[in-house]
C-alpha cells in the first residue's frame, strides 16, 4: 500500500510550486529624472553616482529609466536610457554595463542647459513608464533643483495622477534667492509635496545627502 | 445621577433617605435571609461543584496518561534492552567464532608445544656416565707408601701423567655436556614466547567474554527490573530518555546551522536558475523555496540511507530483503553523490556571480585597476576552493542528522508525555483551587449578607436564648432543647 504513496509529496511539490505561485509583483521600477536646464546641468557628475549606486542595488526583474528634464519633457524622446533586468545575474551585470555606458555618454554629449524646466512633464512621462512596468514598487526620482520654469504656451496646471507612486527629490539645491529668503526653498518643496500627494503619491521625501543614498530605498521589502 | 435622585425620598436630603431606605429594607432582607442563603448557595456551588469535577476529570486522566506513558517507557525500554542483549550476544558469538573456532588447533599447538619442552627438559637431566672401574685400581696404587724405588716412582709417575691427561679429558667431555644442555635450553626461548603469547590470547578472549558476560548480566537485571515495571527503572529510563533529548536536540540544531550555511551558499545561484524575482508565497522567493527542496531532498536521501545501512529504524523496512535493501544503499547513496556534485557547481557559479558582481561595482565606481591587480593572486581561488568543498560535504554531513532524529522523535515521545502529565496535573490543581476560592466566597457572601441583617438576628438570638432558658428552669421538664442553630438554618456571627 505504502509502495504507492510516492507520488504524494512529488504532487504537493508540484501543486505548491504551480497553484500557489505569488501574483503580486515584488519587482522595483525606478525612473530618474536629470534636470539639464540652466546652471544645474553642472550637477550631472552627481547624477550619475546616483545612476551608479541604482545599478548596484537593483535586482534581477527591476526596472529604471533616466530621462532629462527640459523646456518640455512629456516625451519618450528625452528618455535616455532605459531597461528591465533579466533572470541571468552575467546578462543582467551586462545589462548593467551598457545603461551606465549610455548615461556617461549623455553627460559627455550635453554641452548647454535648456532655457525652461518642465518638472511636471517629465513626471507625467515618468508615471506613464512605471504604471506600464506593472512593478511592485515604483519611485521617481527627482534629480533638481524644483523650481520649475515654463514657457508660455506649456500648460502642466492641471491635476496629475500618481497614484501607487512614491516621489524623492535628490539634490534640491538653492537657488541664489533662497538664501536672500529661505522661505522660499520651504515654500518650494511645501508646494510640490503638496502637490505629489494630492496627485495620490504613496510618499514624498527630499534627500539632499547623497553620501546616504540608501535612504532612498530604506525599508524596500 | 438624575434617576438616582428621583429614588430619594427626601431629594434635598439623600443621607437621611438612605437610612430610611436601608431601615425599610432590614426587615424584607431578613425575610428573604433563607431563599437568599440558599440562592447564594446554589450560584457558587453553580460554579465550584463544575470545577471540581473539572480537576477530578483532569488528575484522572493525568493519571491514566501516566500510566500510558510508563507502559510506553517500558515497552521501549524493554526493546532497547533486548536489542542490547541480542547485540552482546551477537558479539560473543563472534568471538567464539573467531576465537574460539580454532580452540582445538590452538590446543593441540600447546600440546606439542608442551611435550617437546618437556623431552628438552629431560634431555637436560641426563646425567654423565659414572667415573670407570679402573679409578678404585688407581685408588688402590695411590695407597702405595712413596720409597726410594725408582721403579716404583717411575710407576707412579706414568700413573700420574695418565690420571692428568683423563682428567683434562673428563674435564672436557663434562664441559661439551653442559654446553649441549645450555644449547638445549636457549632453544627453549621461542617455545617458551609461543606458549606464553598463546596464553595471553586465550587470557585476552576470556577477559572479552567476561567482559561480555557481565554486560549481559546487567541487561538481563535490567529486563528484569522492567519486567516488574518497577519505579526505579521508570524513573531512570525516563531520566535517561530526556538526556537523550537534550543531546539529539543539540545535534538537530547544529546539523540546522549546517543546513542553513548550505541554504546560503547554493540560494544565489539558484536564484540564477529559476528567477530572482519570482516569488512563490507572500515574500518567499522562488529561489529560496528551490535551494530548501535541493537541502530537504538530501536530507531525505539520507535518511534512507541510513535506514538502509540499518543504523536507524525509523521506516518499516523490515519486509524487504538483502538484496532490495543493497540497491536502497546505492541509490540513495548515488542521489546525494549527485546532490554533492550539483552543489559543487553551485558553489562555483556562485562565485563567478560574486566576482562578476565586485567586477561591475569597481567598474561603476571606476576602478578597474584596482580590479587588474588583484586579478592574478591564487590566494582569491581560496574561497571558491572552500565553497566547493563546503558544497560537497555538508550534503554527506547532513546525511547523518538520521541518526539524532531517531533518538529525538523516540525520546520526544516520553519527554512530551511527561511535559503533558505535569500540565494536566497544573491544569488540575488550578481548577480545584479555583472550585474551593467560588465555594469560600460563596461562604463569605452569606456572612456578608448576614452582616447587613444584623440587627435584626442579634434580636432574633437574644429571643432564642430566653426561650432557651425558660424549657431549661428548675420548674420545667429538665429537658435540654433539641434546637440546633443550625438546624434552625440560624448563622453565628
Amino acid at each position: 500500500m505504502t509502495r504507492h504513496l510516492w507520488f504524494i509529496p512529488v504532487l504537493a511539490l508540484g501543486l505548491l510550486a504551480t497553484s500557489c505561485a505569488d501574483s503580486r509583483s515584488h519587482a522595483q521600477a525606478v525612473y530618474l529624472l536629470v534636470d539639464t536646464s540652466g546652471t544645474y546641468s553642472q550637477e550631472l557628475d552627481k547624477a550619475q553616482r546616483v545612476v551608479s549606486y541604482l545599478l548596484g542595488t537593483l535586482k534581477a526583474g527591476d526596472s529604471l529609466a533616466v530621462a532629462r528634464v527640459k523646456s518640455r519633457s512629456f516625451s519618450e524622446k528625452d528618455i535616455v536610457a532605459k531597461m528591465t533586468l533579466g533572470k541571468d545575474p552575467m546578462q543582467a551585470n551586462n545589462q548593467k554595463r551598457e545603461f551606465a555606458d549610455k548615461v556617461g555618454t549623455f553627460k559627455a554629449d550635453l554641452k548647454k542647459g535648456s532655457a525652461y524646466t518642465d518638472i511636471t512633464g517629465g513626471i507625467i512621462q515618468a508615471s506613464e513608464f512605471l504604471n506600464e512596468t506593472g512593478a511592485g514598487q515604483k519611485t521617481i526620482l527627482i534629480f533638481s533643483d524644483m523650481q520649475e520654469e515654463l514657457d508660455y504656451k506649456t500648460v502642466r496646471d492641471f491635476p496629475i495622477n500618481l497614484q501607487g507612486i512614491r516621489i524623492i527629490a535628490l539634490n534640491v539645491t538653492k537657488l541664489t534667492t533662497d538664501n536672500v529668503d529661505p522661505r522660499r526653498y520651504m515654500g518650494r518643496l511645501e508646494w510640490w509635496e503638496k502637490r505629489a500627494r494630492n496627485a495620490g503619491a504613496t510618499d514624498w521625501k527630499v534627500v539632499n545627502d547623497l553620501e546616504h543614498l540608501e535612504r532612498i530605498f530604506k525599508g524596500r521589502g | 445621577m438624575d434617576s438616582l435622585h428621583t429614588l430619594l425620598i427626601w431629594p434635598e436630603n439623600p443621607l437621611l433617605s438612605l437610612l430610611v431606605v436601608i431601615f425599610a429594607a432590614i426587615p424584607i432582607l431578613y425575610g428573604a435571609r433563607q431563599a437568599m442563603h440558599s440562592l447564594l448557595q446554589a450560584l457558587f456551588r453553580g460554579i465550584s461543584n463544575p470545577l471540581r469535577l473539572l480537576s477530578h476529570w483532569l488528575f484522572k486522566t493525568a493519571d491514566t496518561l501516566q500510566e500510558r506513558n510508563k507502559i510506553v517507557l517500558l515497552s521501549r525500554g524493554r526493546e532497547e534492552v533486548s536489542h542490547g542483549i541480542a547485540k552482546e550476544f551477537e558479539r560473543v558469538t563472534n568471538l567464539v567464532q573467531r576465537d574460539l573456532h580454532g580452540y582445538p588447533a590452538l590446543q593441540r599447538k600447546l600440546t606439542d608445544e608442551i611435550t617437546r619442552i618437556e623431552e628438552e627438559f629431560q634431555k637436560c637431566g641426563e646425567v654423565p656416565p659414572p667415573p670407570p672401574e679402573w679409578t678404585k685400581a688407581v685408588a688402590a696404587i695411590a695407597k702405595i707408601k712413596p720409597s726410594s724405588d725408582g721403579l716404583v716412582e717411575r710407576i707412579l709417575d706414568d700413573i700420574s701423567t695418565s690420571i692428568d691427561e683423563i682428567y683434562e679429558k673428563v674435564v672436557a667431555e663434562y664441559r661439551e655436556s653442559y654446553k649441549k644442555r645450555h644449547d638445549i635450553l636457549k632453544g627453549f626461548m621461542p617455545f617458551w614466547r609461543s606458549v606464553d603469547q598463546t596464553l595471553k590470547r586465550v587470557d585476552k578472549n576470556l577477559t572479552g567474554m567476561q567482559e561480555s558476560a557481565a554486560k549481559i548480566d546487567e541487561q538481563v537485571e535490567k529486563y528484569k527490573q522492567i519486567h516488574a515495571k518497577s519505579d526505579q527503572v521508570e524513573h531512570s529510563l525516563a531520566s535517561s530518555s530526556t538526556i537523550l533529548f537534550v543531546i539529539s536536540l543539540l545535534a538537530i540544531t547544529i546539523a540546522a546551522g549546517g543546513a542553513f550555511v548550505n541554504f546560503w551558499l547554493i540560494e544565489r545561484p539558484m536564484a540564477a536558475m529559476v528567477g530572482g524575482s519570482e516569488y512563490i508565497v507572500g515574500d518567499i522567493q522562488a529561489s529560496y523555496l528551490a535551494a530548501m527542496v535541493i537541502i530537504f531532498f538530501e536530507t531525505l536521501m539520507g535518511l534512507f540511507l541510513m535506514e538502509s545501512l540499518g543504523y536507524t529504524h525509523l521506516f518499516p523496512l523490515n519486509g524487504i530483503n538483502n538484496r532490495m535493501r543493497r540497491w536502497l544503499v546505492w541509490i540513495s547513496f548515488g542521489i546525494l553523490l549527485i546532490l554533492a556534485g550539483v552543489e559543487v557547481a553551485l558553489a562555483v557559479m556562485r562565485d563567478m556571480i560574486i566576482s562578476a558582481d565586485i567586477a561591475l561595482k569597481q567598474e561603476l565606481a571606476g576602478g578597474s585597476a584596482v580590479k587588474a591587480a588583484v586579478a592574478s593572486t591564487w590566494a582569491l581561488d581560496i574561497p571558491k576552493a572552500a565553497q566547493m568543498i563546503l558544497g560537497f560535504t555538508l550534503p554527506f554531513a547532513l546525511a547523518f542528522v538520521a541518526i539524532p532524529l531517531e533518538y529525538l522523535i523516540h525520546s520526544g515521545r516520553t519527554v512530551f508525555g511527561v511535559l503533558l502529565v505535569l500540565g494536566i496535573r497544573g491544569l488540575g490543581f488550578a481548577t480545584r483551587f479555583l472550585s474551593s476560592m467560588t465555594r469560600q466566597i460563596g461562604k463569605g457572601m452569606e456572612h456578608l449578607y448576614d452582616a447587613v441583617i444584623f440587627l435584626p438576628l442579634i434580636i432574633e438570638h437574644a429571643v432564642l436564648n430566653r426561650g432557651s432558658r425558660q424549657t431549661t428552669s428548675p420548674g420545667g421538664s429538665g429537658k435540654i432543647s433539641s434546637f440546633s442553630k443550625h438546624s434552625a438554618g440560624e448563622h453565628v456571627l
